[in-house]
């Protein structure tokens, strides 16, 4: 079972990742980058992360691929674009080489160090039938714990991208000189 | 065949190589898309492999605090299509259709 959930996951995610790269409309990309975020929330859940899950499809398949839906239709992308054309002919190879490299070297040091991490396995509890939100409960005490400053802080970063996103974007009217 | 596929439940390597091809796919896919929009679907990508491992490593280690650096990861992730997007969107105002080769100099 739990290889069949891992499987379909996987396979989710990764049709889903290649469609954003090879897909040359952007609303299909977007709709690829769905598929592969429910992918992650899937895993998320098998991992025992059902908060994350939660909050990975509310945030990031609701809020964030939404936004990105919206500004494409916003700026008028939504068409086909040219992918076959390519200005630099050794651009594609060179980044499929430096794609596999990093496949390749980080699957290694995975493989090679499978049995160096041993499992402690203390600290996170399972959630089981009698206490179902046990990682939701365990996820509060460590956010507004631990990491309560932090949290804090991450306020601010929002005030500030929020505040830096309105004078981005905002249009600076032109000043009209009055005929007096 | 049934005692082979009981027998075979993915461990935290195979959550962490899976975390690594994803994260490759990203890699290629900014490295080789023009459409500032899609590349920045592709960063979205990679954010999402690194909480992937993230989470591995919180179940293989018995460990809370890798969830809750997803937690965080994920609010710095959604600050920053916020601010992404508004560049994107006041670039494009000025020049529509425009991709990341002719916006390469940073001038308005």
């Amino acid at each position: 079972m739990e290889l069949f959930v891992f499987v379909v996951a996987a396979a989710m995610i990764l049709a889903g990742a290649i469609g954003v790269v090879v897909r040359s409309h952007p609303v299909h990309a977007a709709l690829s980058l769905i598929l592969t975020l429910f992918g992650v929330a899937v895993m998320f859940v098998a991992q025992e992360a059902h908060f994350l899950a939660a909050v990975q499809v509310i945030v990031y398949a609701g809020a964030i691929v939404v936004l990105f839906l919206f500004v494409i239709m916003l700026l008028g992308v939504d068409r086909t674009e040219d992918i076959k054309t390519e200005p630099f002919k050794v651009q594609r190879p060179l980044a499929v080489i430096v794609g596999l490299g990093v496949i390749g070297l980080v699957t290694a040091a995975v493989v090679a160090s499978r049995d160096v991490v041993s499992s402690r396995g203390s600290g996170l509890v399972t959630p089981d039938m009698a206490d179902p939100d046990s990682n939701i409960r365990q996820l509060s005490r460590s956010v507004f714990g631990d990491y309560v400053v932090a949290f804090e802080v991450t306020s601010v970063l929002l005030v500030v991208a929020v505040v830096g996103t309105v004078l981005l974007t905002r249009r600076v009217k032109p000043v009209v000189k009055e005929a007096s | 065949m049934s005692a082979l596929i009981s027998a075979a439940t993915p461990t935290t390597t195979w959550y962490l190589v899976l975390s690594a091809v994803l994260f490759g796919i990203g890699t290629v896919g900014v490295l080789v898309r023009r459409n500032p929009l899609v590349m920045f679907m592709c960063i979205e990508l990679m954010l999402n492999a690194i909480n992937l491992s993230f989470v591995a490593f919180a179940k293989r280690m018995g460990d809370i605090g890798g969830q809750t650096t997803v937690f965080f990861v994920m609010v710095v992730a959604a600050a920053e299509v916020v601010v992404g997007l508004g560049i994107i969107v006041s670039i494009m105002r000025k020049r529509p259709g425009a991709n990341v080769d002719d916006i390469s100099a940073l001038k308005g």
